[in-house]
C-alpha cells in the first residue's frame, strides 16, 4: 500500500506542510490533525507543499476548506506549493485557484508571506 | 483496441483503506480498455467519490458491510454500477453547488456528487427493493472524436 505521509517545517513564522502519497477519505483525518496542530500553536501562515501528492478526491479538498476560515480570521492563510499536474487538474475544476494561491515553487510561496 | 462487451467485478469491504484498491481497479481496466492517463484519472476519482459516500453516508462506516463495483465495456462506452446496501437518498435531492458562491461562502463538503457529474458523462441513482442502491457512472470512449467533428 502507498503509505500517506505528512511532515512539517518551520521557517520563522511560516509552516509548510509535506504531504506524500494519497489524499483520501482514509487519509483525510490525518491532514487534518496537522492542520489542527498549527492553528492550536497559532501559527497560520501555512504552505502545503503538494510535490509528492499523487491523488486528491473531495474528502481531501475538504480539509482546505475546513480550515480556510478559521485561519483567514486569524489573519493567515493556506497558499499551495508544487502540485503535480494530476492533482492541480482537480484544484482546477472545483475552481480552487480562485480561492486559494497555488505556486509553482515552495520559494514563491515563502516571498510571498515575507512580502505581505 | 477490441472493445468488444467485457465485465470486471470487484466485491470489497466498505472501509476506507479499500479506496485505494478500489482506484487501481478501475484505473488499470479503463487504462487496459484504450482510455488515456487524463480520462482514467476522472474515472477513478468519480468511483472514488461513488465509494466515499457509500462508505461515510450508506453505511455510516459500518465496515461489515460489502461494495461491489461492475464495469461493463460495451463497444462505445464504460459503464461502472457501484452497489449498496446501505441507506439509501435521493439523487434529484442533493443540491448541486454553484462553484462560484461554494468557494465564496468558503462551504465545506458535499463536493463528491459534482465531481462525479462533472467528471463522467452520465451518472444515475437508483435505490431498489430489497435495499440495493446503485450509482451508474458511464463514460464514453468516442467523446472526443465527436466533439472534434462539431
Amino acid at each position: 500500500m502507498n503509505e500517506f505521509i505528512v511532515k512539517r517545517k518551520d521557517v520563522e513564522d511560516v509552516s509548510i506542510v509535506y504531504l506524500k502519497g494519497y489524499l483520501d477519505a482514509h487519509t483525510a483525518p490525518e491532514f487534518e490533525n496537522a492542520l489542527q496542530d498549527l492553528v492550536d500553536e497559532d501559527r497560520v501562515r501555512i504552505i502545503v507543499n503538494l510535490s509528492e501528492l499523487s491523488y486528491i478526491s473531495s474528502a481531501g479538498l475538504g480539509v482546505f476548506m475546513g480550515f480556510i476560515e478559521d485561519i483567514r480570521s486569524k489573519k493567515g492563510d493556506i497558499k499551495m506549493a508544487e502540485p503535480n499536474e494530476k492533482v492541480f487538474r482537480v484544484f482546477d475544476l472545483l475552481g480552487f485557484p480562485v480561492l486559494y494561491e497555488i505556486f509553482k515553487e515552495e520559494a514563491e510561496a515563502i516571498e510571498k508571506y515575507r512580502t505581505s | 483496441m477490441n472493445k468488444a462487451t467485457r465485465n470486471y467485478f470487484l466485491k470489497i469491504p466498505g472501509q476506507t483503506d479499500n479506496l485505494e484498491i478500489i482506484r487501481d481497479f478501475v484505473a488499470g481496466v479503463a487504462q487496459r480498455v484504450g482510455f488515456d492517463l487524463e480520462e482514467s484519472n476522472k474515472i477513478e476519482l468519480a468511483v472514488d467519490e461513488a465509494c466515499t459516500n457509500v462508505i461515510e453516508h450508506a453505511y455510516q462506516h459500518d465496515e461489515s458491510k460489502d461494495i461491489d463495483i461492475a464495469i461493463k465495456i460495451d463497444y462505445n462506452k464504460f459503464t461502472v454500477v457501484v452497489t449498496d446496501r446501505g441507506r439509501s437518498f435521493k439523487l434529484e435531492e442533493v443540491e448541486l453547488p454553484d462553484m462560484n458562491s461554494y468557494l465564496a461562502e468558503l462551504r465545506v463538503g458535499g463536493l463528491g456528487i459534482y465531481l462525479m457529474k462533472t467528471l463522467m458523462d452520465e451518472v444515475d441513482y437508483k435505490s431498489k427493493p430489497g435495499g440495493k442502491n446503485e450509482v451508474t457512472m458511464v463514460k464514453y470512449f468516442l467523446k472526443k472524436r465527436h466533439a472534434k467533428v462539431k
